[in-house]
């Protein structure tokens, strides 16, 4: 391979061996997987898309442009912009201290924010309810309303920006920074032309991530926001369709929220093809959280060479 | 930004989110549910729903846990080792779960094999009940928790790389060996740590669940359907109860992904 042509960032590439699968050929592994993909993911998912236009293209529309559709729509798309920008500065605030700051209990922190990660959503809403709702011993009650989804969103959804600025935070090149201030420039100068740019990638994609899990969550809006007619998000509305027997529309709708996300899901897959590009020289590419793990398949790039 | 005002503000605004976000409901709960003793939340845990609840939660990780490991091991071998041309779509559908609402993947399901769904009429041939029973919420689990040991143990196969392998074939092992003596050991905490993110999200997943389960007290209840029943209830010492130990095992997955990305990194 010569030199300066796109690589996969680490892991020497495995020459073209039969790979050790105990007792399983690669065609059959293949096949195993393949089954086990279709029949558990696959075909639910092709049960709901045609579910969803079985009673045809017209009744598919008029079920996603519904006032109480449109309202749960509405509400998820919005409440999760407000989350993905207040974790945006939240997770970028903590990252930082996590990396440059040095206090006690530091490794505490660092460890609870996976907190939302490992918490189940309903025990998440039940603490969130219990410390902001009626009973809450602040005096604080925003529990059942438009402002508790949004809480119960930022809950679930902090560890994202963190743990995908973070990584970038600690392979940073103090030198640039140290350049900039011999130059004469500011601290927060340094912040927004230095530190900033480079944090991009990681923030963007941490954020996409982080928007990506808040439009589908259940779990910790269902009690802390209730079901509400204005604190409904898509989800909780979908499964009230669901209770009410009508499987079409919950269909039609599921079909929608499905559609959003995969499209923000493909956003990050670019977004970490580009993070990667830019951090080739720095070494280590852009990894994002265990919990998205989604990472860039080097693999597919340079392809049959042998 | 190194000034110690700036330090000071940077702290007190991280922290403070993450005490008032995380720490102090954690916190209270944990206050609330002992603030009369041990007595009552036990009580709850240890009545029959209870139990019930906790057993088939156990039962459900017993399944979809060990089920996923295999199937995530033998995928990212795949994924990693054998380049095909297919490996972009299979790798495109193991990060489907984590795009899809858990209402929707329960949805899903639900009409896949409920009424009138595509498998209902042979199922119900067979006598096989899925939905509203423990088939249909190890089903729920299972789809919710596939990506992780893939995601986890792809990026530690590219790092160990295949010379370690190819010595010990050369040296005349054959694939089992190798497998268990070399690439196993060598994966060892990337795909641990893909079993307790796994294990974490099989325990609390409510969303799914709550679709396929049907949420009968004492019988398709799993411990997080059984904290929003008692909640419902308005009995609270067991949703408090049942919220602890469900926190405890929480916290306890958080040590073990500590501990295991030392591990990693050593």
């Amino acid at each position: 391979m010569e030199a300066g042509t796109v690589q996969a960032p680490s892991a020497p590439r495995a020459p073209r061996v039969g790979i050790r699968l105990p007792g399983v050929s690669a065609g059959l592994g293949r096949g195993i997987v393949v089954l086990y993909l279709s029949l558990l993911v696959l075909l639910p998912l092709a049960a709901l898309a045609a579910k969803s236009v079985s009673l045809g293209l017209g009744h598919f529309w008029a079920q996603v442009t519904t006032p109480a559709a449109i309202n749960a729509l509405e509400l998820t798309l919005v409440a999760s912009l407000i989350v993905v920008i207040v974790n945006g500065f939240f997770g970028t605030v903590l990252a930082w201290i996590l990396v440059r700051d040095e206090f006690p209990g530091k490794s505490i922190v660092n460890a609870v924010i996976d907190l939302p990660f490992a918490l189940p959503t309903i025990v998440a809403s039940l603490i969130l309810i219990e410390l902001w709702g009626k009973h809450s011993p602040l005096g604080i009650d925003i529990s059942l309303s438009r402002t508790a989804v949004v809480v119960a969103l930022m809950f679930v959804t902090l560890p994202f920006v963190v743990r995908a600025v973070q990584p970038l935070l600690m392979e940073m090149d103090r030198e640039m920074e140290e350049a900039a201030a011999s130059l004469g420039a500011g601290g927060f100068t340094i912040f927004r032309r230095v530190i900033f740019p480079n944090l991009l990638p990681g923030l963007a994609a941490g954020v996409a991530l982080a928007f990506a899990r808040a439009l589908g969550e259940f779990g910790s809006v269902l009690l802390f926001a209730g079901g509400l007619a204005d604190t409904q998000v898509s989800s909780i509305y979908i499964k009230q369709l669901i209770e009410q027997g009508n499987e079409s529309g919950a269909a039609a709708v599921s079909m929608v929220l499905l559609a959003a996300s995969l499209l923000v899901l493909l956003l990050v897959g670019l977004i970490q093809r580009w993070g990667s590009r830019h951090e080739r020289s720095g070494g280590a590419g852009l990894t994002v959280m265990p919990m998205s793990g989604i990472e860039p398949q080097p693999e597919r790039e340079e392809d049959e060479r042998e | 930004m190194n000034s110690t005002a700036s330090r000071w503000s940077l702290r007190v605004l991280g922290l403070g989110y993450v005490f008032l976000l995380l720490l102090l409901p954690l916190g209270l709960i944990f206050y609330k549910t002992f603030e009369a003793g041990i007595a009552p939340p036990l009580e709850a845990i240890t009545s029959p729903d209870g139990l019930q609840a906790l057993k088939l939660t156990l039962i459900t990780v017993a399944i979809a846990v060990p089920l996923n490991t295999v199937f995530g091991v033998l995928c990212a071998l795949l994924l990693v080792r054998h380049r095909w041309k297919g490996n972009f779509l299979i790798d495109a559908v193991i990060n489907l779960p984590f795009a899809i609402s858990p209402v929707v993947i329960g949805l899903s399901l639900f009409l896949l094999y409920g009424k009138n769904g595509w498998l209902e009429p042979g199922l119900a041939e067979a006598g096989v009940k899925i939905l509203f029973s423990t088939p249909g919420i190890i089903l729920a689990c299972i789809f919710v928790s596939l990506p992780f040991v893939v995601r986890e143990t792809v990026p530690v196969l590219q790092e160990i790389g295949t010379e370690q392998e190819q010595a010990a074939e050369t040296l005349g092992a054959n694939a089992w060996q190798t497998f268990w003596r070399i690439t196993l050991p060598a994966i060892r905490w990337g795909v641990a740590y893909g079993v307790v993110l796994t294990t974490a999200r099989v325990l609390g997943e409510f969303g799914a669940v709550s679709v396929v389960s049907g949420n009968i007290s004492g019988e398709t209840q799993t411990l997080p359907l059984f904290v929003s029943k008692q909640y419902e209830n308005f009995n609270l010492p067991g949703a408090f109860g049942a919220s602890v130990l469900l926190a405890l095992l929480a916290l306890a997955t958080l040590l073990a992904m500590n501990f295991l990305k030392r591990k990693e990194d050593a």
